[in-house]
């Protein structure tokens, strides 16, 4: 993005006190730490105000300065807490070395546009801490996670050794764990027997619900179609105890075909609303010429339309997946322990044995989602493609 | 074009995958409910592998004993239990067997003999309570400490849970008042033998509940038999009650700071039962597992995986050494006659008549 504004130093009075503020909520968390927290907060405000003002006025040359204040924090957060202090310090140090000078050189008023009032400009900034701060309170948890799966003990804590960054504080044995014991394993290839299966049912059946309900001739398509999306909608708990009642009586009960079946119950809603909202930019005239041409729906459906729409039904179909994989509550009721899932295992191993094989089972499943969704995100930018290319 | 014919064929290949898959083996295999963990695992050992060894019956784990009397009730109202032997708490299984879920007992027709050549109704003694309740287990509930934690002067006994002045800190304690409500009416100069007597009325439940005040501030609710030690293990808690396997795994198998106290601790009793509504086959063979699973060796066996004392007296000489650490097991059991000098009988009649009561009040309480 280019300047939109000419930028120009700003005075002493506005950038000290605004670095002092960030000093004085770094201080909220290194006085807590340390057992004070007014000490913490009054130090780092005048700490920081202090040096943003030695560094801007005496160190003219800003290189140096913001070398200089890294070191300067980091050899701080080293002598308070070793290791772990000196890399806290140096983000610090760098964090500050650039907020100083941001604003002293006035250039965060370069790329928003000159009209702005002040009020604005907070806003704008603010506007963006607040994205952070969500982004940060929803990413932590899943990120604590991983390096607890690499904890030698069998607790879910941050050992002394961790905090250290020794060696011998992180081992891979939650991971051995998972890859030798014969009910994680079990739980795995239930989990891959089932997934695959359920998604495949969730995408046949979902991608001809979607079909069939974008013909416009079709009666009573709005209420069809909230039926077939209420297992979306309606509180798992409610399902699964349907199921399990239902299920009985007919002898699916505990059986693999059972939990399959749930499973891709509660996956055909996510397919048939990715694959509706293909088929919205799905240029109908092309099936009619397909016809025209003598092909039969069915040759049409497989050379013409399932192309096209084919983005759409893999991400409803990884949707459905990871439906499926991720599943615990349905399983509970309608399986049993012969279809053990990994979601259940990790359910039970909460119960009962707090282990981090369950956080090194996470990490593992928090990769694959990755990769679907990257999967998923990929597909969507080809579709965007192709449908750029489409004759609408 | 190409795209659609892989899709067709991977299709065709994962339906006939399942196919090969869905095929299932009803025939021998029966399903054995426990809690999970450690405990599941002292069984595996001590009793399936064995059993499975003798008789080619395959036996599947289901780990939910917790909620086992509500999935039970589920299972007989939908007309479809799929459990062939479930593992639980002696006050469940009366629950159970009041409510006809569970199969009357016949100790001396269904049990092995001991080995002593007692019969199975004395060699299990008074631990026989109800008519289903087949025991496995005696285990307590006791407290837990951090050694480095607690000061100079290590804690005694029991009444040091609601010494906030000598040991302060936060405590972690069972959220439910079976425990808590007699620890603290013995720490609050009640005599033992007197403890349900005065439970009894509404001033003595009151006074246990005034008592547990005292500390409310300080203490962390738990549910789950895994929460105390990982509580210890973090020190998140000074102190806190859990069962005594849980500590000894977490003394000697994991090596952390905590010490246990063997004063006032709560005895109790877990074992088997066998659901009612199974086809013949399949009680028969519930039964043959019983019959397996609960003599002399056996239960000497499991104690060398887990620091619960058998329930068959005649088990007690058995009892050997920890099959992995090398250490004498007796001195670690809740019948060993040194740790059972002052233990507490938790009083199963009393609890199925008050339960319901106290426990409302108990939550009551809580969200005071």
């Amino acid at each position: 993005m280019v300047a939109l504004t000419p930028i120009s130093r700003t005075e002493p009075t506005f950038y000290v006190p605004v670095v002092a503020a960030f000093g004085a909520f770094f201080g909220v968390f290194i006085g807590t730490g340390q057992g004070n927290l007014i000490a913490g907060v009054l130090g780092g405000a005048i700490l920081m105000g202090a040096l943003a003002f030695i560094l801007t006025k005496l160190i003219k040359n800003e290189k140096a300065a913001r070398w200089g204040l890294t070191l300067l924090i980091a050899l701080g957060g080293f002598a308070l807490a070793g290791i772990p202090g000196l890399l806290i310090g140096i983000f610090f140090g760098w964090f500050f070395g650039f907020l100083t000078f941001w604003l002293y050189e006035g250039r965060y008023r370069a790329k928003i546009p000159p009209y702005l009032t002040p009020g604005q400009v907070l806003w704008h900034f603010t506007f963006r801490v607040i994205c952070g701060a969500i982004f940060v309170f929803l990413i932590t948890p899943i990120l604590v996670v991983m390096p607890l799966s690499f904890n030698a003990e069998n607790f879910f804590t941050f050992t002394p050794e961790m905090l250290r960054f020794d060696p011998a504080g992180y081992s891979l044995k939650h991971y051995r764990d998972f890859f030798t014991n014969a009910d994680w394993q079990n739980a795995m290839w239930n989990s891959l027997k089932i997934a695959p299966v359920a998604t495949l049912l969730s995408v046949s059946f979902g991608t001809l619900a979607a079909i069939g309900l974008s013909q416009p001739h079709v009666p009573f398509r709005r209420a069809i179609m909230a039926i077939l999306i209420s297992p979306m909608i309606v509180p798992l708990i409610i399902s699964a105890a349907g199921m399990y009642f239902f299920y009985s009586r007919i002898g699916l009960q505990g059986t693999y075909v059972g939990v399959v079946l749930a499973h891709a119950a509660l996956g055909i809603p996510f397919v048939i609303i990715t694959v509706t909202a293909t088929l919205v930019g799905f240029d109908r005239s092309l099936t009619r010429a397909a016809a025209n041409m003598g092909a039969n729906p069915v040759t049409t459906f497989f050379r013409v339309q399932m192309p096209l729409i084919l983005p759409g039904v893999i991400s409803g179909g990884l949707f459905a997946f990871i439906t499926s994989f991720d599943e615990v509550v349905v399983v509970l009721f309608v399986g049993s322990s012969g279809q053990k899932t990994l979601p259940w295992q990790m359910f039970i191993g909460l119960r009962e044995q707090i282990s981090p094989t369950i956080l090194a089972v996470a990490t593992i499943l928090v990769g694959i989602s990755i990769c679907l969704l990257t999967v998923v995100e990929l597909l969507r930018r080809r579709s965007e493609r192709l449908r750029g290319m489409s004759p609408s | 074009m190409n795209l659609t014919k892989t899709l067709m064929t991977s299709t065709a290949l994962t339906v006939a995958a399942s196919m090969s898959f869905a095929e299932s083996h009803m025939a021998n295999e029966m399903t054995i409910v426990s809690w999970g963990g450690a405990y599941s695992n002292s069984q595996q050992k001590a009793y399936h592998d064995p059993y499975m060894e003798k008789t080619g019956v395959k036996i599947i784990n289901d780990e939910s004993s917790n909620e086992a009397v509500a999935k039970l009730r589920a299972m007989n109202e939908a007309g479809n239990v799929t459990w062939d032997v479930v593992d639980v708490v002696a006050a469940d299984a009366l629950r159970l067997c009041d409510e006809g879920l569970a199969m009357e007992i016949d100790p001396d027709e269904m049990l092995a003999d001991g080995d002593d050549g007692s019969k199975a109704s004395d060699d299990f003694g008074d631990l026989l309570v109800g008519d289903c309740f087949i025991p496995q287990i005696v285990y307590s509930t006791t407290v837990g400490y951090r050694t480095d934690l607690v000061g100079d002067k290590a804690p005694t006994d029991i009444c040091a849970l609601f010494d906030l002045e000598a040991y302060p800190g936060k405590r972690s304690l069972e959220k439910r008042p079976i425990n808590n409500m007699e620890w603290a009416l013995l720490c609050d100069g009640v005599a033992k033998d007197e403890v349900y007597d005065v439970l009894e009325t509404a001033e003595g439940q009151q006074q246990a509940l005034d008592k547990l005040a005292t500390i409310k501030d300080n203490v962390v609710w738990w549910s789950a038999g895994a929460d105390t030690p990982q509580l210890l293990a973090d020190g998140e808690v000074i102190m806190g009650s859990t069962y005594n396997g849980r500590l000894f795994s977490l003394i000697e198998e994991q090596n952390q700071p905590v010490a246990m106290l063997w004063d006032a601790q709560v005895f109790d009793l877990d074992g088997w039962i066998i659901p009612t509504g199974l086809t013949d086959e399949r009680k028969a063979r519930a039964l043959d597992y019983i019959m397996f699973a609960t003599d002399t060796k056996r239960l000497a066996d499991q104690a060398k995986y887990i620091a619960y004392g058998p329930a068959r007296k005649s088990s007690a000489p058995l009892v050997d050494k920890h099959a992995e650490l090398g250490i004498d097991m007796a001195p670690h059991m809740p019948t060993d006659p040194e740790n059972a000098k002052n233990t507490f009988l938790y009083n199963y009649e009393f609890w199925a008549d008050y339960r319901d009561d106290i426990d409302a009040k108990f939550q009551a309480w809580l969200v005071q």
